[in-house]
């Protein structure tokens, strides 16, 4: 599987600038009103932070999200420590590390979930097709439309299948049963559950088994048909059968999505991912295709952790 | 230990069965009709009536006990009283007289006596079968109003059994009978028809004598009336206030305080609701309504259904805020950011995803504050509940007879056992009444059970 996506003809020859011009002068967040300089030191500890190894390759990728000088804190915490990436269009990237690394709070942040925490706070920037969105004013809606989130766990409304998954149109107010329909049933083909599923559209989404209802999330996450898919661990809580499931149907997402995904298997990342991002408690390690961080990875650190004698 | 335990639950649980099958017994034993014993004494007087009790008491003066039975019989326009004691030890001669009839009067409760007669008119008959045979005619064919129609009635103590007491002479009014039978003479046909008209009238009919005969349909309108209105007022307030405390307004010092300000709330003594019910309600809303509205006519100013169910919704406001939290509470977080991963905005998510798994929790609450609000009586007497209400607090007009008093079965029970006239007629309206009550708050719990387990099928695992 990893042969498939090997030729690295760039999807755009100029090396596209990671930082595109925002304004970046901004970079308050909107839900902490907490003053900018955030913790006394914390500009010093930055700079301490070693430099991450992004490899060159990724410099030829157009990035949709770009993470400029990000850092965040849960109160005291310092969860993410200066991170910067870019994340390539309608690629597939997966961010390794260990527990408690920062990954999923990283994932979080491109959606910006975490303002749902009261005591986050935030300093640099994102940036989604150029756009800052940590500034005042961002419409985080709008942000959150552009993207589709799977869960750890997978979490069906309580509702029907079907309603499930145009839960995103019914809330932007579409009621055309057609359109609500044919989006239905494309989603669920997307996830591979339309055959499973095409008799009961109308029964309750909590009636599915584990794998299917994790698939039934993937199918709400598709069925807006978001520019950036989110994913959060996925397949932690499935079975081989249905992991593999999902793995197909995540390999087969490339080139129509840009997918981040979180995982903690190393194989699911060799699988699935053209990217590869390793880090390590709140900092971003290493960043390459994932032909290279798995197999011939430039710092000991990642190789440890890819081959499993720590983490 | 595991003794102790189980014995307090088959403690508990014995002392509920216990209190239910008495108050069933007793309820359902009421209208069964009884045999008519009529009883001569050393003295010479002569009693026709039901038994009720048998008792053992010390006559005074005497060391040895006494048995005793209670008599009701009736003829309260002759005797001056319902019910007589007679000890069994004056008893010479008891006998179950065939002819014996138990008339149910509209006025002067029962009496007890034998037909000897009718007055039609101008046509009298003065045989006694024929004379059942026409009262039946004339009763049953709905002839009632038939005020020329008198029954000649001869009692244990003497000839007749007037209409009324200023008149001596006056024979009865047909008109006047709710029901006569001979009590003696029937079977369990004809006792289980008798039993089912009784509990159909008390159920259907106004209250007469002071609320001790007759039925009850104006306080189960009233209660029913009251604890409707309660929910309609207090779970949509109680959700909203719980959405905001839970969802919107920022947790800290001072949603704690008001948070246990509502839970103490709900321990506040209900008499004090009534007292602010009458002082804030009737007093200061109504009066302002009157002023402004009515031109100071009365109409809100008073003790009144609405105010009566505003009162109680405050008293269940707590119950329901704190069930509806509990229960937006427990909506896994994981729900609300697929949600808010979705693009939801916060109202979408609490509308589309919060508020409907919490919904079960929220009947739970709505089942709390019924069963509360339903049984309460005291501060009812202060806002509204009253001893016979001339109308049913319903209307066609506005305001739709919310601003009429109305009466209320807990009310009720406590009127008869405790505010009548004759105690001893009342004590056997006083249990079918308890049993109404707990009948009609079982039946609001258990549909409202049956909706939210509609509801807990509807979003785990079945079809919608």
């Amino acid at each position: 599987m990893i042969d498939a996506k090997s030729p690295q003809t760039a999807t755009s020859p100029a090396a596209a600038p990671v930082t595109p011009a925002g304004d970046r002068t901004v970079p308050k967040p909107q839900p902490a009103p907490a003053p900018q300089p955030a913790p006394p030191g914390a500009a010093a500890k930055i700079t301490t932070q070693p430099e991450a190894d992004i490899h060159s390759e990724l410099a030829s990728e157009t990035h949709i999200i770009s993470v400029e000088d990000f850092n965040l804190y849960y109160g005291e915490t310092h969860a993410l420590k200066n991170i910067n990436m870019g994340v390539p269009k309608s690629k597939v990237t997966a961010l390794i590390g260990p527990s408690g690394c920062g990954k999923s709070t990283l994932l979080r942040s491109v959606n910006r979930l975490n303002d749902m925490i009261d005591t986050v706070r935030i300093t640099g920037n994102m940036y989604v097709d150029g756009m800052a969105i940590y500034k005042r004013n961002v419409d985080v809606i709008e942000l959150r439309k552009r993207m589709g989130m799977v869960f750890q766990k997978s979490n069906p409304f309580p509702m029907s299948i079907f309603e499930n998954v145009v839960f995103s149109l019914r809330i932007d107010g579409e009621g055309r049963k057609s359109v609500l329909q044919e989006t239905c049933e494309k989603a669920l083909r997307g996830a591979f559950l339309w055959e499973e599923v095409k008799d009961r559209l109308h029964e309750s989404g909590l009636s599915l088994s584990g794998g299917q209802q994790q698939r039934l999330c993937i199918a709400r996450a598709i069925a807006a048909e978001p520019e950036v898919l989110l994913m959060d661990e996925p397949c932690s809580a499935l079975d081989p059968v249905a992991t593999s499931k999902i793995e197909d149907l995540i390999y087969n997402l490339r080139g129509n999505y840009t997918v981040l995904i979180v995982t903690h298997s190393m194989h699911q990342a060799a699988r699935v991912s053209d990217y590869t991002a390793f880090m390590y408690f709140g900092s971003l390690v290493e960043y390459g295709t994932t032909a290279t961080i798995f197999g011939n990875p430039h710092l000991k650190q990642t190789e440890d952790y890819v081959t499993g004698r720590f983490g | 230990m595991v003794w102790l335990t189980g014995g307090c639950v088959a403690l508990a649980v014995l002392m509920i069965v216990l209190l239910l099958a008495f108050i069933f017994w007793q309820g359902i034993a009421t209208f069964w009709p009884g045999p008519l014993v009529m009883v001569k004494t050393r003295d010479g007087a002569t009693f026709l009536g039901e038994p009720t009790r048998r008792e053992t008491y010390l006559a005074p003066g005497s060391s040895q006990p006494m048995t005793r039975v209670l008599y009701k019989t009736g003829n309260f326009d002759v005797t001056g009283s319902h019910f007589n004691w007679v000890n069994d030890s004056d008893v010479v001669e008891k006998s179950e007289p065939r002819w014996a009839l138990v008339i149910e009067r509209v006025e002067w409760g029962n009496a007890y006596g034998a037909l000897e007669g009718v007055t039609d008119g101008n046509v009298s008959i003065n045989d006694p079968a024929q004379a059942w045979q026409r009262f039946g005619e004339l009763h049953g064919a709905g002839l009632k109003q038939l005020t020329a129609s008198r029954l000649i009635v001869r009692t244990a103590q003497g000839k007749l059994v007037p209409a009324d007491r200023a008149k001596e002479n006056e024979p009865l009014l047909v008109s006047q009978v709710v029901r006569a039978y001979p009590a003696n003479q029937l079977g369990l046909g004809g006792k289980v028809k008798v039993y089912f008209s009784r509990w159909w009238e008390y159920l259907s009919a106004d209250p007469r004598e002071a609320n001790t005969e007759g039925g009850v349909f104006p306080a189960i309108v009233g209660t029913v009336l009251l604890t409707f209105i309660m929910v309609v007022v207090a779970v949509p307030l109680g959700v909203i206030a719980a959405i905001y405390l839970r969802e919107y307004a920022r947790q800290g010092l001072l949603v704690t305080i008001v948070r246990i300000s509502v839970n103490n709330l709900a321990g506040v003594p209900s008499i004090v609701f009534g007292v602010f019910g009458v002082g804030f309600f009737c007093y200061l809303v109504g009066g302002s309504i009157d002023h402004t509205f009515f031109a100071d006519r009365l109409t809100f100013h008073k003790t009144a259904l609405i105010w009566a169910s505003l009162t109680l919704a405050l008293l269940t406001l707590p119950v329901v805020i704190v069930a509806t939290e509990e229960a937006l509470a427990a909506v896994p977080r994981s729900m609300r950011e697929g949600s808010y991963a979705c693009g939801a905005s916060k109202w979408q998510t609490i509308r589309r995803i919060v508020l409907p798994r919490a919904m079960p929790g929220i009947m739970t609450g709505m089942i709390l504050a019924i069963a509360r609000g339903a049984g309460e009586v005291a501060p009812l007497m202060l806002v509204g509940a009253v001893k016979i209400a001339p109308e049913l607090p319903i209307s066609l007009h506005p305001p739709f007879g919310l601003n009429r008093s109305f009466m209320h079965l807990g009310f009720h029970i406590y009127d008869l056992g405790f505010q009548s006239p004759d105690s001893e007629a009342a004590r056997s309206m006083v249990y079918t009444t308890t049993l109404l009550l707990i009948a009609i708050v079982v039946t609001l719990n258990v549909s409202a059970m049956v909706l939210r387990s509609r509801l807990r099928r509807a979003y785990s695992a079945a079809k919608f």
